[in-house]
């Protein structure tokens, strides 16, 4: 019988008197791949904190029940005790210094040091980095993850993938790893590279060292998940093991009801016209990672166009350049009508809007109202929600819109005046997609919709883009690395392939059609699958 | 803003454990503080009348200076500790209304009527200069205000001012170090309407035109462009994202705060009696500072409500524990105390971690 890990027993969790944690329980056994899932906010991240002790559970009064490791009784203070103890992060946000090597990144503050003279005299600061011995260290955790990528490059311009394979292989290299908490490691993924870490994961169970996976991906918990524990509202409504869970069943236990397909196969096809709404040409922007270079593309009034592609190929420079985010150049006509570029003001007068995948960052005010971030961007740009000389806002107008929408879209929030700091993801998202319908768009650009969102939230989001488009009539231009979801939305898929479209495809083309063009096949003579 | 988390409490205990929740654990303290100040001043038989109505008449002559923070805060630029340029020109629009003979209130009106777009331009410029400076605009603001000082402290001495009650009295070029304004707008406002209640004198006129200016402030941070402004603060690329102009708020938000310094040290001569010239300036920015944190504030955001709070803890702080600490502890005490308690609650502030940006 192998050795149980880890065990959590009866984890209570109150914050402010909202309980978000009401007695979960849970074990990991050596070598064991365990998969947690549940819906945002059902839990999952307050158990991991509660797990590593972070700061954020003890300044809100701790937690109930224990937690044992290697059948004793631990009680964990901070991160760096647990890291001690042997349990390893990779974090969903990137905790990486871009400036820093491969090695370097993976070996931080665990450097091989040779003494030299200095150190003799003035102590251990003064030691020397033994670089080749961590550079053939951090070669043997790249490998053991399958992965070629050279340990001397600078993180700073690595795709997004490699950056989560250098977190895990950071928690590789620590020899005391036993147990490895993998927070949603494939949602920044493209499909081959989310096969490449499930894979690795496969490699590393069967070496003794547990795992647990948190995802939204079921099908891939079916792939390489042993036991299954389902989190919803703070409780434990199942463990499943691999022989009785099936996609389907997650998906109902997550969310508690059955979950239809994605999409809207039954709903009338979009409205699409041979008209060209939106003309692209030779667009250049200047995305670190996400370079755009001298791309056409074409977007039809009242289609839903997908534009699909690897990670750091640039499919997310598009509608950034379009809305004058970050420098762009080349000719863009809406209608007709030339659209200046860098000028956001003019992108947005000319009826367009813009989702950002960067939620936290770009998408929303995080300490302000949902209310506010709904009305403050149709406010600015179009004067809505005002009133008297002054221009003063106009709550009642503002809290009425707000309450239509949190209705419509089901953003789940205590109320209008709720701070968007507060929300999950998935209602975040929702706040995002309000805020753009406010501005009355006829061309909205979505970027990763579904990113680090759960099943439920995602069918929602995406039933409301179709929505959007077929009552609306709002020609949507949406950008994923979820191939699946676009081929279940989408008119039209346009592939990006090193900054520029490689080609556009009906979503029911083949699976190998979708690959070579991904891979950039088409116009490599099927030579480079492979994207190095 | 704080006004939206308006909590539903039915009894009064849980209606008091809000408003507490609301103001936050300093305040509470510094309140307490202030309590036991009062006790102590009961019990060494200090004037409480006379310390009453100078705490009102402190209030309200520090009140629009202690506004004039709010606009950069609401903007992201941080206090504003570059506001004795805007308290310059402000002092620079009085003696110009004196160096015309205005007298009373229209020499008042004067000196606002010019000290508000002085002041505007000034802080205009002083945007320009921030803009360069993103990030670091706090350290450059501090050292630009002393700047601005010393060098304002040449023109006092070059201008040439004729009035006779400005220029030295023996004659030459050159102001005084202090004017005094006894025969044109001392007390104007601190005399309109006033009156005296159980010993207490009430600055009825100070104390509505600080309302009214907090009414006004109200009023503009509602509006599309407070709003805007608000919006920068709270998240620049938001803002970009939305089609804002980011550098054009912020140059809204420094020449606002100029200008609101440059009408504040008006309002504050008035009611002081003089104008104090050459180095006076020096630390006002760190009171105005000090107050609005103490009053709730954190770096990057201000409400009329944090001014309004701050300024009055911090004005009745210095009126009330002062003459107990000259009594107590040693006589004299005033000035350092006053240097102890500003730059302290300051410190505090700026060290002080956000509260609830851990918690996500």
């Amino acid at each position: 019988m192998s050795q149980r890990v880890l065990e959590m027993r009866n984890i209570s969790k109150e914050y402010f008197g909202n309980k978000v944690l009401k007695g979960v329980s849970l074990a990991v056994d050596e070598g064991e791949i365990h998969a947690l899932i549940g819906e945002n906010g059902a839990g999952k991240s307050t158990l991991m904190n509660v797990l590593f002790g972070m700061p954020v559970i003890r300044n809100t009064g701790g937690f109930e029940g224990e937690v044992l490791f290697e059948e004793r009784p631990v009680s964990i203070a901070n991160p760096f005790e647990a890291m001690e103890l042997g349990i390893g992060m990779v974090h969903q946000e990137f905790m990486l210094l871009p400036g820093f090597t491969v090695t370097e990144n993976i070996k931080l503050n665990r450097e091989i040091t040779r003494p030299t003279l200095l150190s003799r005299l003035f102590g251990p600061a003064m030691k020397r980095l033994d670089r080749t011995a961590m550079n053939s260290d951090s070669r043997r955790a790249l490998d053991s993850l399958g992965l070629s990528l050279d340990e001397t490059t600078r993180v700073a311009g690595l795709p997004v993938g490699y950056k989560q394979f250098v977190e895990i292989a950071r928690e590789l290299d620590k020899k005391k790893t036993k147990i490895l908490v993998l927070d949603e490691p494939t949602a920044v993924l493209t499909e081959s590279e989310a096969d490449t870490l499930l894979e690795a994961m496969e490699r590393l169970s069967a070496k003794g060292i547990s795992i647990l996976f948190i995802t939204h991906r079921l099908q891939e918990v079916l792939r390489v998940a042993q036991n299954i524990t389902v989190l919803r509202d703070g409780e434990r409504v199942a463990g499943l093991d691999r022989t009785e869970a099936t996609v389907d069943r997650m998906a109902e236990l997550m969310v508690g009801r059955a979950l239809e397909s994605v999409g809207c196969k039954e709903c009338a096809a979009s409205a699409m016209k041979e008209e060209v709404l939106l003309a692209v040409s030779d667009l250049r922007v200047d995305m670190p990672g996400e370079e755009v270079r001298g791309l056409d593309l074409s977007v039809r009034r009242g289609e839903i166009l997908g534009i699909g592609g690897l990670a750091g190929q640039g499919k997310i420079g598009i509608a950034n350049g379009i809305m004058g985010l970050y420098p762009a150049t080349g000719t863009v006509a809406k209608g007709g009508k030339p659209i200046p570029l860098n000028d956001t003001t003019s992108a947005l007068n000319a009826g367009m809007a813009f989702v950002s995948e960067d939620r936290r960052g770009v998408g929303l005010l995080l300490d302000q109202s949902i209310e506010m971030n709904i009305a403050v961007p149709a406010m600015q740009s179009q004067g809505k929600f005002i009133k008297g000389a002054f221009s003063l806002a106009d709550d009642r107008k503002i809290r009425s819109h707000a309450m239509e929408l949190i209705r419509e879209l089901d953003i789940r929030c205590t109320g209008p005046a709720q701070l968007a700091r507060r929300l999950s993801g998935g209602n975040q998202q929702k706040v995002c997609i309000a805020k753009a319908l406010t501005l009355d768009p006829d061309l909205l650009f979505v970027s990763e919709p579904t990113r680090g969102i759960d099943v439920g939230a995602k069918k929602i989001v995406l039933d409301l883009l179709v929505k959007l488009n077929r009552e609306m009539g709002v020609t949507i231009v949406i950008t994923s690395s979820e191939l699946a979801e676009l081929r279940a939305i989408c008119d039209r898929i346009s592939i990006v392939y090193r900054g520029h479209i490689e080609g556009t495809l009906a979503p029911d083309a083949s699976d190998k059609d979708f690959g070579i063009m991904m891979a950039g096949g088409a116009s490599h003579g099927g030579q480079e699958r492979k994207v190095s | 803003m704080a006004e939206q988390v308006r909590m539903e409490g039915n009894g009064l205990s849980e209606r008091l454990k809000a408003i507490a929740a609301d103001l936050g654990v300093p305040r509470l303290i510094i309140f307490a503080f202030l309590g036991a100040m009062v006790v102590a001043a009961f019990l060494l038989e200090l004037p409480i009348d006379t310390l009453t109505g100078n705490i009102l008449t402190r209030f309200g002559m520090n009140g629009i200076l202690v506004l004039a923070m709010i606009p950069t805060m609401q903007v992201g630029m941080g206090p504003n500790f570059g506001l004795p340029l805007g308290i310059t020109c402000g002092l620079v629009a009085a003696t110009l209304s004196i160096e015309f003979g205005f007298t009373g209130l229209a020499g008042f009106l004067v000196s606002l009527a010019i000290a508000f777009p002085l002041g505007g331009a000034a802080g205009y410029a002083y945007g320009l200069l921030l803009n360069k400076v993103r990030g670091e605009e706090m350290t450059v603001g501090t050292y630009f205000g002393f700047s601005i000082v010393s060098l304002m402290s040449i023109f006092w001495a070059m201008a040439p001012y004729r009035s006779p009650e400005m220029i030295w009295p023996y004659g030459g070029s050159g102001l005084r170090v202090t004017i005094t304004l006894q025969n044109h707008f001392d007390k104007i406002l601190d005399h309109f309407l006033a009156f005296n209640v159980m010993g207490i004198d009430v600055p009825t006129g100070l104390l509505l035109f600080f309302f009214a200016a907090c009414y006004l402030l109200w009023l503009f941070m509602r509006s599309r462009h407070g709003i805007a402004m608000t919006t920068v603060g709270n998240n620049i690329r938001f803002a970009e994202s939305i089609g804002l102009n980011v550098n054009r708020y912020r140059l809204l938000g420094s020449t606002l705060s100029c200008a609101l310094g440059a009408a504040g040290i008006i309002v504050y001569a008035q009611s002081y009696g003089f104008l104090q010239l050459y180095q006076a300036p020096l630390f006002m920015a760190f009171f105005a500072v000090g107050s609005i944190l103490i009053g709730g504030a954190s770096i990057n955001h201000a409400t009329i409500k944090h001014a309004v709070i701050g300024t009055f803890l911090f004005q009745s702080l210095l009126v009330v524990s002062l003459p107990v600490a000259n009594l107590v502890v040693s006589e004299n005490l005033s000035e350092v105390i006053r240097i102890i308690i500003t730059n302290g609650i300051i410190l505090y502030a700026l060290s002080r971690r956000e509260s609830g940006s851990e918690a996500r």
